[in-house]
């Protein structure tokens, strides 16, 4: 959309490969289909449950049995991400960027081949490229996980109730699928090979899964699952996991209506041509290298979003990329996408805020004695009344004692977490030490204060 | 030493709290004096001044009682099925909070103790510069010296008492909070949102301050299904920018809240039913009307509590129209060795943070060693009506007094948070301001949010503000996905392109 502001013919070429069991949808990407968008809604769904029983000490009067219905919700959803993908075509259409629904793959220099799912194919030729695919969810590679088992991609659109659910891994999307289906009444399972939240800071991390197992959630950890049987057919129907021990030769068996994985995530950069026009990937993770003005080793193709290699898996990261890259291209502009302290969210049940180094990395790169941890337990106000947890929310900042405490790292656990962490990645980004945050006047009351 | 304590107390608030404890810190003898006077209908409460038991506590845990209402609505699009009807139970409510409110009376007796503060429930005035009589309920006497003394008795609503009726019949936020039943009769239904016959309540706002008080009790008595008025002589949130100030009432009107605007009441009457009958003057139509009301509450204003102090005869001076004492930057004021910090002070917001700082401040300057003087420049604030309003630095119309429109860009945005999307909630009011400077590097002198959660979009915005964040800096910070935060960091249509603000797209 931005090129196309400076007057350059530019076309999308957007297609989405069925998911093992089927399962596609429409322009926009993972974010708005089976990413941050439907994800945050069902968080919200399941906030909505717990603000129901909170209600209740607040004086509301209802019914004691209330249930949710996950196709209600399921459908307003995809209603909501359907006008989400309707948006994105009138907007490409307005601002004459050519679209077309097809697989793109480069098949020589300078030039892509384009099929669409009735298998027609055309060529196009570009000045410049622009790799933007993103990446798929990663399967087990155990018997029955494609047949039986879903991911994120299924997740947001199951036309059923997925009942009983295991979640296979500790990743980000694990602990928030799981979070959101607890949330809305479900029994929920999470098999851990080892650590929560690889590539957080761990100590709120271990908060973050302390507090799901404290809320209902069942963790299984260091076991990996090695087989998945089908019961009984059904919408859901009946699973049987067969799960080993990472540390010994145990076997334990379980039985679920669904199996979720969640384990990681694949670029999609192996089938798209790119040996033909010498685009080099890591072999090893698929993803693509790229300079610090997002293009590969061949001058006219760049890249951007999940698929760069040493970056962070953002769409905000994304879109900003993707647009300064565009105005260095066409608009003179000589600003580089910063990729340092970028903020992020994860919406477990207690929601996590962070921006900048966790604290085993500031410790590594500092040095123990050179960081001082400041912390704090914070009870909300709106968790008084109905006697929530009084020692669950945390907040921490890291600072660099050498560089007048210079605030290098921001973590907060508790409600509306990204509302409060997003201004204060704008203060960091502005070189906030702690002198400059211990004297801003706090808003009272509200938990960002603390 | 020649005086009992080295640091003196008056008002066991936010500030003198504050005050006393980082004393006692430094090894001080401290005293506190707190009392309330009953109000006019006769409430009281315990330690902790303003903000805990008639302030910001338990307005917010009130707000937050309806907010929760909006999220019983809200989850039915989400997929929960709750039986009609529902009802709001003012009884529950008001006990819950009102507990709460009791143990932290409780928590801040225990802190004075663990501190080892001595605290006196007692009613101060000067005698001399260093001496304080205090006088307990039952009118016992106590002498107290003190080498400083710090006052912090902060302030009271006040009541129009040129209006006939108005001091017998009418309440204020003082009595909002503690009432045990009702302000309106139970209503009959809350789905559907139905007009209710019985209770009316108004809530009375004139020309000057106090404004959020009386927007925000409006706004949570709404919205716990409560059929409420406010009448307005003048301008909404006065001192604030006036273009936020009249989304946040526009998103009231359309939430259920009555406005009766450029009017202002002549007399409250009592009927037999022991409803009470107010007469007002529309000075758009030069009409006077009448309508009967369950309760009404005024907020229009609160006045400092000096009168009782006995100030005149130790020589404190106090500002002639406000009444307020003067204090200059070092919280001193005109008499050595007595400061004042909070509420009583003169040209200082009225702020709980504002006061524990300054108090704090004052502690570590008098017996710390400590010279750090109090900012109050871009103190962020929020207003919690149902839709927040956040906001830090200067309005739109200030900067322009300030700088000259031609000097300032203002970069504005209407968007749409994600959870109101399912919900079906209208979100035409959700709207974000930044004013910045077009020279010296584009620097942020304001910000203004309105929206779910303001206060704590806003509070880390404030920070940044303080380190003096420029446009490009904000620009270069990457957004949360998906949060209504993250719009501050897309700001790019300027008002003075003329362009559509609103935000589109993912």
């Amino acid at each position: 959309q931005e090129a196309a502001k400076y007057g350059k013919k530019v076309m999308v070429l957007d297609f989405v490969t069925p998911t093992p069991l089927g399962n596609s949808w429409g322009l926009g990407g993972t974010c708005v289909n089976v990413g941050c968008i439907p994800k945050k809604l069902m968080h919200q769904a399941a906030l909505l449950g717990q603000a129901l029983q909170d209600s209740r000490k607040f004086g509301w009067e209802f019914t004691e049995e209330v249930k949710h219905n996950w196709m209600t919700m399921t459908e307003s959803v995809q209603n909501y991400i359907g006008s989400l993908n309707w948006g994105y075509r009138v907007a490409l259409r307005e601002k004459k960027v050519t679209y077309e629904n097809a697989y793109g793959e480069f098949v020589g220099p300078h030039t892509v081949k384009a099929t669409n799912k009735r298998g027609v194919e055309k060529l196009y030729t570009a000045e410049r490229f622009l790799i933007a695919t993103g990446e798929r969810p990663r399967y087990l590679g155990i018997p029955g996980d494609k047949e039986y088992c879903i991911s994120s991609d299924d997740l947001f659109s199951l036309p059923y109730c997925p009942g009983k659910t295991l979640v296979v891994g500790a990743s980000y999307v694990a602990l928030e699928c799981a979070g959101f289906l607890a949330g809305l009444g479900l029994d929920v399972t999470v098999t851990v090979r080892s650590i929560l939240l690889r590539g957080f800071d761990q100590d709120m991390a271990s908060k973050i899964g302390e507090y799901m197992e404290e809320h209902g959630i069942n963790f299984i950890r260091e076991f990996v699952p090695i087989k998945v049987e089908q019961i009984e057919e059904g919408t859901p129907g009946r699973l049987k996991v067969t799960a080993k021990s990472t540390k010994g030769n145990q076997i334990i068996e379980g039985e679920y209506n669904t199996v979720l994985l969640a384990i990681g995530r694949d670029a999609c950069t192996r089938n798209i041509g790119l040996d033909k026009v010498g685009v080099m990937i890591n072999e090893k993770t698929g993803k693509i290298p790229v300079n610090d003005e997002e293009q590969t080793n061949v001058p006219y193709i760049y890249a951007v979003g999940d698929i760069l290699q040493d970056k962070l898996e953002l769409t905000p990261v994304a879109i900003q990329a993707g647009r300064l890259l565009v105005r260095r291209l066409y608009a003179g502009a000589a600003i580089k996408c910063d990729y340092v302290n970028v903020p992020t969210t994860v919406f477990t049940p207690l929601e996590y805020g962070a921006c900048g180094y966790s604290e085993e990395a500031a410790v590594e790169k500092f040095g123990e004695e050179n960081i001082e941890v400041y912390h704090s337990y914070f009870w909300p106000l709106e968790w008084t009344v109905p006697s929530r947890d009084n020692n669950k929310c945390y907040a921490k900042i890291i600072c660099n004692i050498q560089d007048n405490e210079r605030v290098i790292g921001f973590h907060v656990l508790g409600p509306n977490a990204g509302e409060v962490t997003q201004g204060f990645a704008a203060a960091i980004k502005c070189g906030m030490t702690k002198e400059q945050l211990s004297s801003t006047i706090g808003i009272h009351p509200v938990c960002a204060e603390v | 030493g020649k005086y009992e304590y080295d640091l003196l107390v008056i008002g066991g608030g936010s500030g003198g709290l504050a005050c006393a404890k980082e004393a006692a810190q430094f090894g001080r003898k401290v005293a506190v004096l707190d009392y309330v006077e009953p109000s006019q209908r006769g409430t009281k409460w315990g330690l902790g001044g303003t903000c805990v038991n008639v302030g910001c506590i338990p307005k917010k845990l009130m707000h937050q009682a309806a907010l929760l209402g909006s999220a019983l609505k809200d989850a039915q699009h989400y997929g929960w099925n709750i039986a009609q009807p529902v009802h709001h139970n003012w009884s529950v409510m008001a006990q819950a909070v009102q507990n709460y409110v009791k143990s932290l009376n409780w928590g801040h007796r225990v802190q004075l103790q663990d501190k080892k503060v001595k605290y006196f429930n007692m009613k101060g005035s000067f005698s001399d510069p260093h001496t304080i009589r205090g006088l307990t309920k039952a009118g016992k006497e106590t002498i107290v010296t003190a080498e400083n003394i710090v006052i912090a008795t902060g302030g009271r609503p006040k009541y129009p008492t040129h209006i006939a009726g108005a001091l017998e019949y009418g309440v204020t936020s003082d009595d909002l909070f503690w009432l045990k039943e009702s302000p309106g009769k139970t209503p009959l239904l809350y789905y559907p949102f139905i007009l209710h016959l019985h209770e009316i309540i108004v809530c009375i706002s004139l020309t000057d301050a106090s404004p959020d008080v009386s927007l925000e009790c409006a706004g949570f008595l709404t919205g716990i299904g409560l059929d409420t008025t406010v009448m307005m002589r003048s301008i909404p949130l006065r001192g604030f920018d006036q273009q936020m100030a009249s989304l946040v009432t526009d998103y009231m009107e359309s939430y259920g809240t009555k406005f009766l605007k450029r009017c202002f009441p002549t007399k409250v009457e009592k009927l037999e039913s022991n409803r009470l009958q107010v007469t007002w003057k529309n000075t758009d139509l030069g009409t006077e009307e009448t309508e009967s009301f369950d309760t009404v509450m005024w907020a229009v204003g609160r006045a400092p509590e000096t009168k009782t102090l006995n100030l005149e005869t130790v020589g404190v001076k106090t500002n002639s129209e406000t009444g307020k004492i003067i204090v200059d930057a070092s919280e001193a004021t005109s008499v050595p060795h007595i400061y004042a910090v909070g509420d009583i002070t003169e040209g200082r917001p009225e702020l709980t943070p504002t006061a524990i700082a300054a108090g704090k401040l004052l502690a570590r300057r008098l017996f710390g060693q400590s010279s750090e003087l109090m900012d109050y420049d871009n103190v962020p604030t929020t207003v919690f009506t149902p839709l927040e309003y956040g906001c830090v630095g200067l309005s739109e119309d200030a900067a322009v007094q300030c700088y000259g429109s031609d000097n300032i860009e203002v970069y504005h945005a209407y968007y749409k948070p994600l959870e109101f999307t399912v919900a079906e909630r209208d979100a035409t009011q959700c709207y974000i301001k930044m004013v910045c400077l077009r020279e010296r590097e584009q620097r942020i002198v304001g910000l203004h949010f309105i929206g779910p959660n303001a206060g704590e979009v806003i509070q880390g915005f404030a920070l940044g503000i303080k380190c003096g964040a420029t446009y490009p800096q904000l620009m270069k910070t990457i957004g949360i996905h998906p949060t209504c935060a993250e719009e501050i960091t897309k700001l790019h249509i300027t008002k003075r392109s003329g362009l559509d603000a609103t935000v589109t797209g993912c």
